[in-house]
């Protein structure tokens, strides 16, 4: 497995330039999951992401919990799953599970 | 994550060293494990480290429950790469077959009639001569080096580079004897015995390997078994 995303680079950019930044992180994966275990995002003050934790499917989410943890200083660890059954019917790409750590740069 | 962590861990992917970033998922706290030395927020006994040196090796990342710590260990490792010296007919065959095993693959020849795309189609070629060419590409500790072309002028130079450098294989083609005499010359250049013991000569597990392929498919074998065998079951099986 290969990291070709430059994620953690891109924080510390971010972090030299004084803003605030969050990064999140799948730590496990059940199932067809797009991204595997060690996917990135990293989410900026304004909102802003680079990387990706799935095909899109969760990155809303994810990106709303990072600007919480940035709030806070809290790391969280969010789940997203499709029920087996809807995804077996519908052959969905995303059918799997997923978990993402989201933790705060500071 | 601390700022401080983030920094070194970015350090460390500049310098394409093999790191691990551990997050205890009760704390929150974070250590980062080197090869050599482990820097953070919590510390790892030896079980542990053993552990994360495992994944780093393995090329993995996830979850590990060791007591009742829940870890997450992820590992970030330059890319795989190897070296080829000599662009010959097993050569040929080595550079496809690392390519599809997830290796970047440079092939340095410097004799034009040997380094041509349509012999080496896809391939990425260096013409410059083998010791230029290894200083030049930076070998890192997930590189292996092969030489191919039986040719002291040409395999010397790139072993006098390979043997001081941290890549995790060293292999050199030729029969025991053509070895003998490498050895000698190496002893004569200043090598230590140790420097050079790294060499995996003959090249490639002994799988009775006939044609260029076969040889190519023992030498890939080879460096597979070097790349993920604990280091110490490395030591008894030498």
């Amino acid at each position: 497995m290969t990291y070709e995303n430059n994620i953690p680079e891109i924080a510390a950019a971010l972090r030299a330039e004084g803003k605030r930044v969050a990064l999140a992180t799948v730590v496990s994966t059940w199932g067809s999951s797009p991204r595997p275990v060690g996917s990135q995002l990293v989410v900026d003050e304004t909102g802003a992401m680079q990387g990706s934790v799935s095909g899109g499917c969760i990155e809303g989410a994810v990106v709303h919990e990072a600007m919480q943890a940035m709030q806070d200083g809290e790391p969280r660890m969010l789940s997203f799953g499709i029920a087996d059954e809807q995804a077996w019917e519908v052959g969905l790409a995303c059918g799997g599970k997923v978990q993402v750590y989201v933790e705060a740069v500071e | 994550m601390k700022t401080e962590i983030l920094q070194r861990l970015v350090r460390a992917r500049a310098e394409k060293c093999p790191v691990a970033l551990v997050t205890d998922l009760g704390s929150g706290l974070q250590t980062l494990v080197h090869e050599d030395v482990a820097h953070g927020g919590f510390g790892l006994d030896r079980e542990e480290l053993a552990e994360v040196r495992r994944f780093l090796r393995e090329d993995r990342s996830g979850i590990v429950e060791i007591g009742d710590a829940r870890l997450f260990i992820h590992s970030y490792n330059p890319p795989l790469r190897i070296i080829i010296i000599g662009a010959v007919h097993i050569a040929q065959a080595l550079a496809p077959m690392a390519s599809l095993a997830g290796y970047d693959v440079v092939v340095v020849d410097p004799r034009r009639a040997f380094a041509t795309d349509a012999r080496f189609p896809g391939i990425a070629m260096n013409g410059e001569w083998p010791d230029d060419a290894l200083k030049q590409l930076a070998v890192d500790s997930r590189t292996a080096i092969v030489t191919l072309t039986h040719d002291p002028k040409l395999d010397d130079p790139a072993l006098h580079v390979a043997l001081r450098s941290p890549a995790f294989y060293v292999g050199s083609l030729g029969s025991r004897k053509t070895h003998g005499k490498r050895v000698d010359r190496l002893r004569e250049a200043g090598y230590t015995e140790a420097e050079i013991a790294r060499i995996h000569a003959p090249v490639g597990l002994a799988i009775d390997a006939v044609t260029p392929a076969e040889i190519a498919l023992a030498i890939m074998a080879q460096i597979t078994q070097v790349l993920r065998r604990e280091p110490s079951s490395a030591a008894a099986a030498a």
